[in-house]
């Protein structure tokens, strides 16, 4: 405080009190920033680029730091066929789960933006899957899909078909698991759409309907282009988790990681797997940042997409409310 | 630990009744093939969750029952208290209450902070800070587990509710969302006039940005209390058996039978799982709808 009460002369002829409060009022916004900036740098930044510097060594869970092997582990895991058939089990399970959400959340958005009776109720009752942790729907769904008796599998029987190994075989696992994702995420999705929706100026729906356009023909010529910034949003944040996911797959055989023949072995299970029963942290590492590549390529591509329409869209309609929206709606 | 991107920014929703009143506005009457669709998503989102409350107050070799059990039986209690037995879900319950409350009201508080400064006050650096803000947004952290989990057995955090707590005290997401409410929703002159009026800036973010705030801090800690709550993949790697969140006591209780468990009774832990959650959302899930129309998107 000293430094600022030493000032020029013409400063001297301020108060105390309003040094004081210049000092304040200069100094407290960094102060304000600061914890965030100091606690992201040392646990989310930090991390991130240390595992760097793991992967790049012969790094054991127990052992420690080893000896530095450069881009080996890199190297190994890039060669090693579980980790594509990883790679190959978490793009099967992504698909499965973000298109038919996406159609859905749609579906729902578009009957929940009407004149709909209780909307509340309803909007309530999709989104209640939300709030089952994936732990619980994991465990909920494994029973549900249980091969050895649960109510599909009795479903099966009763109409005489063959039962299906939903815990064996590939595909019927990732439709497994695919179906916890939907279940949780399909509604909270469908309220951000209606969101977007509900932005959209109701004129436009009316003067298409005084022009003779069916209520089909408006949700395809209006709603579908008025909402595309915030699907594509939507898509957006589906894959970064879609890339991600863990819970489910591991608790549908928690026996195991992923299945007994590593089935339904996604990446990050992958990156558990080396991490912690193998106790490999160097291959784990190396995992980590080839799936953060991999992620930031597709947010890039993502945006490069989304840009591309959206300057489409401000070309094509010129009203002022549209250009905005569209120009908001850029991903940053 | 969950990874968060921004979204469009949409006007407010006008009500629903508003707009049936307000003629100029153009809404499409649902006919009955739309409460039919919506019926089914209904029965969709709830079968499973009463299916689950179902078998967990009957006995598990009714899974299997076609067509499925649907009509509650007499063994909920005795079911909750086998899986209170087989693992602590007292102490997890205890454990995940504190976690979540103690992030819930740390990113509130930080993000409170941040996002007014970034918001209302000028300084130098600031577009270049909140770019930063935005970008980290983006940023997978939960793929820093390997050095995080180094980090927290350095310190001897291992099996301590610290080691998932520290990592959640803040949030990209939070500081973003705080900014973006508190910037329409204090003018400029406010700010003004509390200087004017000899205000420390203390006291201006006390006095008038924490009461202005007040509807978007119970949002954002709504969604950290959840995503606290849910959140599995960490606590599992620094928590021992002995000391669980709900989460990892869950993942147990289902494994602790192996391919063949007493289904009834880890889907009576299932169902203790949700309660707390579904209590919240009953009292406050209209906020929650809210948050997420508006924009609070957490993914």
């Amino acid at each position: 405080m000293s430094a600022v009460t030493a000032g020029r002369r013409t400063r001297s002829q301020l108060s105390f009190r309003q040094k004081l409060s210049n000092f304040d009022y200069k100094f407290s916004p960094y102060l304000y920033v600061a914890p965030f900036f100091v606690l992201f740098a040392l646990l989310g930044a930090f991390p991130i680029i240390y595992t760097v510097n793991v992967s790049l060594y012969d790094w054991n869970l127990l052992k420690g730091q080893g000896d530095f092997v450069g881009l080996e582990n890199y190297a190994t895991t890039l060669q090693d066929p579980f980790f594509w058939n990883a790679f190959g089990n978490t793009i099967s399970i992504f698909l499965l789960s973000a298109v038919p959400q996406l159609v859905m959340a749609t579906i729902i958005a578009a009957v929940l933006d009407q004149a709909i009776r209780a909307s509340t109720f309803w909007r309530m009752s999709v989104l209640l899957p939300y709030i089952a942790a994936p732990v619980a729907v994991a465990v909920i769904f494994t029973q549900i899909f249980n091969q050895f008796g649960g109510p599909i599998t009795g479903l099966t029987e009763f109409f005489g078909l063959d039962p299906i190994r939903w815990g064996y075989d590939s595909f019927p696992a990732h439709i497994a698991i695919a179906t916890m994702v939907n279940w949780r995420w399909t509604g909270y999705n469908a309220l951000i759409l209606l969101a977007a929706m509900q932005a959209i100026p109701r004129d436009m729906y009316e003067s298409a309907a005084l022009d003779g356009a069916g209520r089909i023909r408006r949700f395809w010529s209006i709603t579908i282009p008025m909402i595309r910034p915030t699907m594509i949003f939507v898509i957006i944040t589906a894959t970064i988790g879609g890339l991600q996911i863990f819970t489910e797959p591991k608790l549908f055989d928690s026996s195991s990681n992923g299945g007994s023949n590593r089935q339904f072995q996604t990446i990050v299970l992958y990156l558990y797997e080396m991490a912690f029963p193998r106790r490999d942290f160097g291959r784990a590492a190396a995992t980590a940042w080839i799936l953060f590549l991999i992620i930031v390529l597709v947010g890039l591509i993502n945006y490069a997409i989304s840009r591309t329409i959206a300057s489409q869209d401000i070309t094509r309609v010129r009203t002022p409310k549209r250009a905005a929206l569209t120009a908001n709606g850029v991903r940053r | 630990m969950t990874s968060t991107v921004t979204r469009p920014p949409v006007v407010p929703r006008p009500l629903d009744r508003e707009a049936r009143r307000n003629k100029a506005r153009f809404y499409d009457r649902p006919g009955w093939f739309s409460y039919a669709l919506l019926g089914v998503f209904f029965l969709a989102a709830v079968f499973p969750l009463w299916w689950s409350f179902v078998m967990a107050s009957r006995q598990a070799s009714d899974i299997n029952a076609v067509p499925p059990v649907v009509i509650p039986g007499p063994n909920f209690f005795a079911n909750v208290m086998k899986a209170f037995a087989t693992v602590d879900f007292a102490k997890a319950l205890l454990n995940s209450i504190i976690i979540s409350g103690t992030i819930a009201i740390a990113v509130v508080f930080f993000s409170t902070l941040a996002g007014f400064a970034f918001a209302k006050l000028k300084f130098r650096g600031r577009n270049p800070l909140m770019v930063t803000v935005i970008a980290t947004m983006a940023i997978p952290t939960q793929l820093g587990i390997i050095p995080l989990f180094m980090i927290v057995s350095q310190l001897k955090l291992a099996n301590s509710l610290w080691a998932v707590i520290i990592p959640g005290l803040v949030s990209a997401f939070g500081v973003f969302f705080m900014r973006q409410y508190l910037v329409d929703t204090i003018p400029d002159e406010l700010i003004e006039a509390a200087r004017m009026d000899g205000a420390s800036m203390w006291g201006t973010f006390w006095h008038v940005a924490v009461p202005a705030a007040r509807p978007a801090m119970a949002v954002l800690g709504l969604f950290m209390f959840m995503a606290a709550w849910t959140d599995f993949l960490w606590p599992l790697l620094v928590l021992g058996p002995k000391n669980p969140s709900v989460q990892t006591a869950l993942a147990a209780l289902a494994a602790s039978g192996g391919h063949t468990p007493d289904y009834s009774m880890v889907l009576a832990g299932a169902v203790i799982s949700i309660i707390p959650l579904l209590i919240l959302f009953l009292l406050a899930g209209k906020q929650l709808i809210a948050g997420i129309m508006s924009g609070a998107v957490k993914g």
